[in-house]
């Protein structure tokens, strides 16, 4: 069965079809990308994938179950997680709490544990501070923990926003445009964090991406969208051969 | 010496920032009760420190709204209003069967719920407004609860509630902020306040953490109303009346004042300017009757600097320099007081000194936004 199995789905904002008939299967393990010129569509499939906007039409499963129209927190609950093409990250906080707000769903302590410190607030906070620490160290910010956020170098707050999205403990991370931005060295540094990722983390990854080197580069499946329709879709290799995503990316 | 080195170390490992506002307020407390102890302190001294004191838990509590949620209230003296006039009510019903210690906890934490059944009231519907609504909303509410404590009987009306016990003073006070405090900062550095400060800085993140945010923001806003009517029912017990003009919305804006001027979101900050702002204009006589335009003047600024890129990089400069000539003040104290057993070691002085982390993240953040754009276009 496919992680993520979407089926039509379709939304429209006043008239303009933004996303048309969008349907993909994951499989797990998979780094599946989703590619096309600006405006095609590709973070409204994000927006819907996460329930921050509703679909007009179509349905979507994670895991076989079927999520359309769910509240945002219910889906992260149920295992999406994403970051975002500008990055949001909770700036006036550091690089650790950035991370515990990610584990927040697995922070089991109540208001009145918290407020009173009792056992259950210090033993929570020390598993969940390992467990932040941990994530960091596997992004090389562990350095940085207790910096704020805001005033990470662009490449780690990328990183930062990877890890997390990964805190949310996800079975399938969305990352929009994470190498928009990074100079040579740093996108090839990004593929192959991409990739531990996936191996180390036992995670399916749909990317959106402009750069079509790092889509060939890290991406068994491609979707391209151009003004929200499917133009193409299927293995890299013959995606990216196709006369059709040739001219929508070169008649640009 | 081993014992010495590792208490030492021990005292170094210690996270001091999360203490400066216990260790200020409770510097402060113990010099009053000295003074005190050697007929130091009159009744005037002692009673200003009571309102400072007073007004600090209130400004706290509105930090907790404004810093910490990051949504704008201009009608915290009504949550006050709301807890003083019940606290009030409940204590004269209650003082002529109790001991004071008795009944004074039992009248704080009446007036606590009462301001705290208001803040559920008015912030299931506004806090899923935005930032804008929620001004407009508490200011209206903060005016509705002046007006409908002029008029009513059991208030007493424009004349004030009459007769109320007046046991506030400097110590239970100061005991009462510091237990604000503790609620306030054990509550934001925990995983609900982390949830709370994620909702200020991007709502849209934190949702997509998992992060309920209706639910959190009105946990944050009622938990600050009831640390307000808290607050409220200290203030009540100053005098023995309580006029509906103690807490109108002029209080609403001295608060807001204390809370900006203090740094949003810094308790120690809120502390120290509700000590300043209360106890200035009564040693500068001269500026009672100024002090409105003074505050507002001191907002209006504050705001503008704030809001303003290149005053920004002026005021953190300004703050950079301070902080490096601080820095090397103390190395030169510190040099002067170890002076004559060792010789100065400039490394670690040079490392202070240039620590000027300000300039650096102002190039980042402006080459980050330009790289955003051109993502964006
Ligand atoms: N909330 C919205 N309201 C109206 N139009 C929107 C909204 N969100 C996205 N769109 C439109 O949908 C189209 C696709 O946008 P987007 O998904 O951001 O493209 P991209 O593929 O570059 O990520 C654009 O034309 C955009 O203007
Ligand atoms: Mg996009």
């Amino acid at each position: 069965m496919p992680i993520l199995k979407t089926e039509n789905l379709s939304i429209t904002f006043g008239g303009l079809k933004a996303v048309s008939d969008f349907s993909v299967e994951i499989e797990k393990n998979r780094i599946y990308g989703l590619i096309g010129p600006n405006g095609a569509g590709k973070t409204t499939v994000f927006n819907m994938l996460t329930g921050v906007y509703k679909p007009t039409a179509g349905r979507f499963y994670l895991d076989g179950e079927d999520l359309t129209g769910k509240s945002p927190i219910y889906i992260n609950r149920k295992g999406v997680a994403r970051t975002f093409q500008n990055i949001r990250l909770f700036g006036k906080m550091t690089v650790l709490e950035n991370v515990l707000v990610g584990l927040h769903a697995m922070n089991k302590c109540d208001p009145f544990s918290s407020i009173l410190r009792l056992p259950r607030y210090w033993r929570t906070e020390r598993e969940l501070k390992n467990k932040a620490h941990a994530l960091l160290d596997v992004f090389g910010l562990d350095g940085e923990a207790e910096h704020i956020s805001s005033n990470l170098p662009y490449g780690k707050q990328r990183k930062l926003e990877i890890a997390r999205a990964l805190a949310t403990n996800p079975k399938l991370l969305l990352l929009d445009e994470p190498a928009a931005g990074m100079n040579p060295h740093e996108t090839g540094e990004l593929m192959e964090t991409i990739r531990l990722i996936r191996d180390g983390f036992d995670m399916t990854i749909l990317l959106i991406e402009h750069d079509l080197k790092l889509v060939s580069g890290i991406c068994e499946e491609v979707t391209v969208l151009n003004f929200g329709t499917t133009l193409a879709q299927g293995k890299v290799e013959d995606v990216l051969r196709d006369p059709a995503v040739v001219t929508a990316y070169l008649g640009e | 010496m081993a014992f010495i080195s590792s208490v030492k170390r021990t005292l170094k490992k210690v996270k001091w920032k999360r203490y400066t506002s216990y260790i200020v307020v409770g510097a402060w407390f113990a010099v009053l009760l000295l003074l005190d102890l050697f007929g130091g302190l009159n009744d005037t001294g002692s009673r200003l420190m009571m309102l400072a004191a007073v007004y600090a838990v209130l400004a706290v509590s509105l930090n907790l709204v404004v810093g910490v949620l990051g949504e704008l209230s201009l009608g915290h003296a009504g949550f006050m209003a709301a807890g003083g006039y019940i606290g009030a009510i409940v204590s004269k019903a209650l003082a002529p069967s109790l001991p004071v210690a008795a009944y004074f906890p039992v009248s704080m934490i009446a007036g606590g719920l009462a301001a705290a059944a208001f803040g559920i009231l008015i912030g299931v519907p506004v806090l899923r407004l935005k930032g804008d609504y929620i001004a407009i909303v508490t200011l209206a509410f903060s005016m509705i609860v002046f007006t409908v404590a002029q008029n009513l009987d059991f208030t007493g009306g424009a004349s004030g509630l009459k007769e109320i016990p007046a046991e506030t003073n400097y110590i239970n006070a100061f005991v009462v902020l510091i237990i604000v405090l503790v609620v306030i900062q054990n509550f934001t550095r925990s995983k609900h306040g982390r949830a709370i400060m994620s909702i200020r800085d991007n709502e849209i993140a934190a949702r997509a953490c998992g992060v309920n945010i209706t639910y959190y923001k009105l946990f944050a806003f009622t938990l600050a109303a009831f640390l307000a009517g808290v607050g409220g029912c200290l203030y009540a017990h100053t005098a023995t009346v309580l006029r509906p003009e103690s807490v109108d919305y002029n209080t609403s804006i001295e608060l807001l004042v204390m809370v900006v001027l203090g740094g949003m979101g810094s308790m120690t900050g809120s502390v120290i300017a509700a000590a300043v702002l209360t106890l200035l204009p009564e040693y500068l006589r001269f500026l009672q009757d100024y002090r409105m335009i003074i505050y507002a003047v001191v907002l209006i600024l504050i705001m503008v600097i704030n809001n303003n890129e290149t005053l920004r990089r002026y005021k953190d400069r300004f703050f950079a320099w301070c902080k490096r000539a601080l820095a090397a003040a103390w190395a030169k104290c510190k040099t002067a007081l170890k002076g004559k057993k060792k010789a100065p070691a400039p490394a670690a002085e040079t490392r202070e000194t240039l620590q000027a982390p300000a300039e650096f993240t102002e190039v980042d953040e402006t080459a980050l936004d330009e790289r955003e754009r051109k993502g964006e276009k």
